[in-house]
């Protein structure tokens, strides 16, 4: 039987059923009307993100952005990459939902509800760029296994919420404190209630950082759920998967956390580097922590063609995990030469920063605009894949775009 | 006069009667059941549903398994030796874009395999395994990239000032 007829069949209890819902007004429904839930599903509807992205993956969900729609200096969600590990969560009580402190290192076990989170602590505001760490991992080569990113899976909202380190403090935590894991809502892809889909997290100097937020609201609004409604951890400037959503739970441990894919080769890369496609024990492999120095040109979009004599305006965003940027250059000759561009202060520390530049080109013929970014150590993009690794992260190799002259 | 042949075969006449309706009967029962073993809904009794409002509606599947241009459409992998199998063990927790956005030999996917039991309750392959590596092997191979590639895919247009 296939499911338009045995939806038809089926009676408004077992379309509830289906949705894992209750149908509310259901009674007022009109007679053949299918719920959005149960339709073939527009993700771009569905989650509000521009029709241009890319979904790399409907179970579990995984969209990525494009270069060009990341153009913001503050990301909206239309243009958020998406990337989920589990099923996101079906039924949200705010009314209901905890936040509860456990582990080896707190002094007892301590929940709060959302209200009580927002009225016992102060709200702060930051934009955070979160970037996945196997953004770029469709380069690799030989080929590394996961969702094929390109360079789009990156964003820089404004989240607001309370410090973690606020309510760590007021939970209490004992000296022996090294980490901290996060548990949350989703459901693993299998089914089993027993299984989280993801459980990462972060050293304690990480958590007690004033931008480490538990966030309950992006860009002055509810988070929208793909994004971790009603509560995410956000942690800018490390690996995306650290910033936990739809937060029910922080363990404070007295041990490096050890929750799914926290372990094995997961968000890790060689301790020591490699040649490509070497097979690496999971005990030479290190956590990954602040993502590296990157940037992206978001205007023009890639494949513009301009008249012989113009010059050409383009602009992007540069960030460098837990650093700030302090050059960014330009090249249209394949590396050759490098010259300066305009390069402006971050909104907040881990906040991306804008960039812009102004060229014009010698002569009729193909050109590739080449950014490069580096960071405050000194540490600048490579043009060529930077070291290989068994799962494909941490590619921050220089953004390019294709322009022609004619 | 009544007698006792008379009787007799008044007696078979109505125990005939008898048989033949509870004969009736059963048809009557049995072919009520087959016909709701076809039409549980009793549809054919109902007036006709109406029409759906959805705005796009998805076709009603003529082949469920149907390919096109060597592509299994329902799950966009390619045709090939051991298809219906990588379809049905590998499509039940993830997507199907999950496995064709990948490119692994065959110990890589046997690798993955393994990765997929051990942490994400896949269940027991059995002989199927070998099929299932050989299909992914052979049209999910690894080509070679070198360490940075050309700009492809580009769609020239006119940059307006």
């Amino acid at each position: 039987m296939n499911r338009r007829k045995f939806v038809q069949n089926s009676g408004l209890g077992a379309m509830a059923a289906l949705l894992g819902t209750e149908i509310v007004f259901g009674n007022t429904l009109p007679k053949g009307y299918i719920p959005l839930g149960l339709q073939d599903p527009d993700p771009f509807k569905m989650f509000d993100k521009n029709p241009e992205m890319l979904v790399l993956n409907d179970k579990p969900w995984n969209i990525e952005s494009l270069a060009h729609l990341l153009d913001d200096r503050v990301t909206p969600n239309r243009s958020m990459f998406i990337r989920n590990n589990g099923i996101i969560p079906q039924e949200i009580d705010l009314a209901t939902w905890t936040l509860t402190f456990d582990g080896e290192s707190v002094r007892g076990k301590k929940s709060y509800t959302l209200a009580d989170l927002k009225s016992r602590f102060s709200q702060h505001t930051y934009q955070l760029t979160i970037e996945c760490g196997g953004n770029g991992r469709s380069e690799f080569n030989p080929p590394a296994k996961g969702n094929q990113w390109s360079v789009g899976a990156v964003h820089s909202a404004e989240w607001t919420g309370v410090r973690l380190r606020d309510v760590l403090e007021d939970v209490g935590i004992t000296s022996d404190a090294v980490y901290i894991g996060f548990h949350a809502a989703d459901t693993h892809l299998s089914g089993d209630p027993k299984k989280e889909p993801i459980s990462r997290g972060f050293p304690i100097a990480k958590a007690m950082q004033d931008e480490t937020l538990l966030a309950f609201q992006m860009n002055g609004k509810d988070i929208p759920l793909a994004h971790g409604y009603p509560l995410r951890l956000v942690a800018g400037g490390w690996p995306a998967s650290t910033s936990g959503k739809w937060l029910t739970g922080i363990s404070v441990r007295d041990k490096v956390h050890d929750g799914p894919k926290m372990t094995g080769t997961s968000y890790r890369v060689p301790c020591l580097p490699v040649a490509p496609g070497t097979e690496v024990a999971d005990e030479d492999m290190c956590i990954i922590e602040s993502m590296p120095v990157k940037s992206l040109i978001t205007y023009p979009k890639t494949g513009a063609t301009l008249s012989q004599g113009k010059s050409l305006s383009f602009r992007g965003h540069a960030w460098a995990g837990e650093l700030e940027v302090t050059r960014m250059e330009y090249s249209i000759d394949f590396g050759s030469n490098w010259k300066e561009c305009t390069l402006e202060a971050p909104a907040n520390r881990l906040a991306w920063q804008h960039f812009s530049g102004e060229t014009r080109f010698p002569q009729k013929g193909y050109y590739e605009v080449w950014v490069r970014a580096t960071d405050s150590r000194g540490n600048a993009q490579p043009m060529v894949l930077p070291g290989w690794n068994p799962k494909g992260y941490l590619n921050n190799a220089c953004h390019r775009i294709a322009v022609k002259v004619s | 006069m009544k007698t006792p042949e008379n009787s007799f075969e008044q007696s078979v006449r109505a125990i005939s009667r008898m048989m033949g309706l509870i004969f009736v009967m059963f048809l009557f029962i049995g072919g009520g059941l087959v016909y709701l073993m076809i039409d549980p809904t009793l549809s054919a009794f109902q007036s006709k549903p109406e029409e759906t409002l959805i705005a796009i509606a998805p076709p009603e599947e003529d082949d469920f398994d149907k390919i096109e241009n060597g592509i299994h459409l329902r799950t966009g992998f390619v045709e090939g030796e051991g298809l219906m199998t990588v379809v049905n063990n590998c499509t039940n927790c993830h997507s199907a874009k999950l496995v064709t956005q990948n490119r692994m030999d065959s110990e890589g996917w046997r690798k993955t395999i393994k990765w997929m039991q051990e942490t994400q309750n896949l269940w027991d392959l059995g002989k199927n395994e070998d099929i299932i590596v050989d299909y992914l092997a052979t049209y999910y191979a690894p080509g070679k990239k070198g360490r940075r590639q050309n700009l492809a895919n580009i769609e020239w247009y006119v940059l307006e000032d």
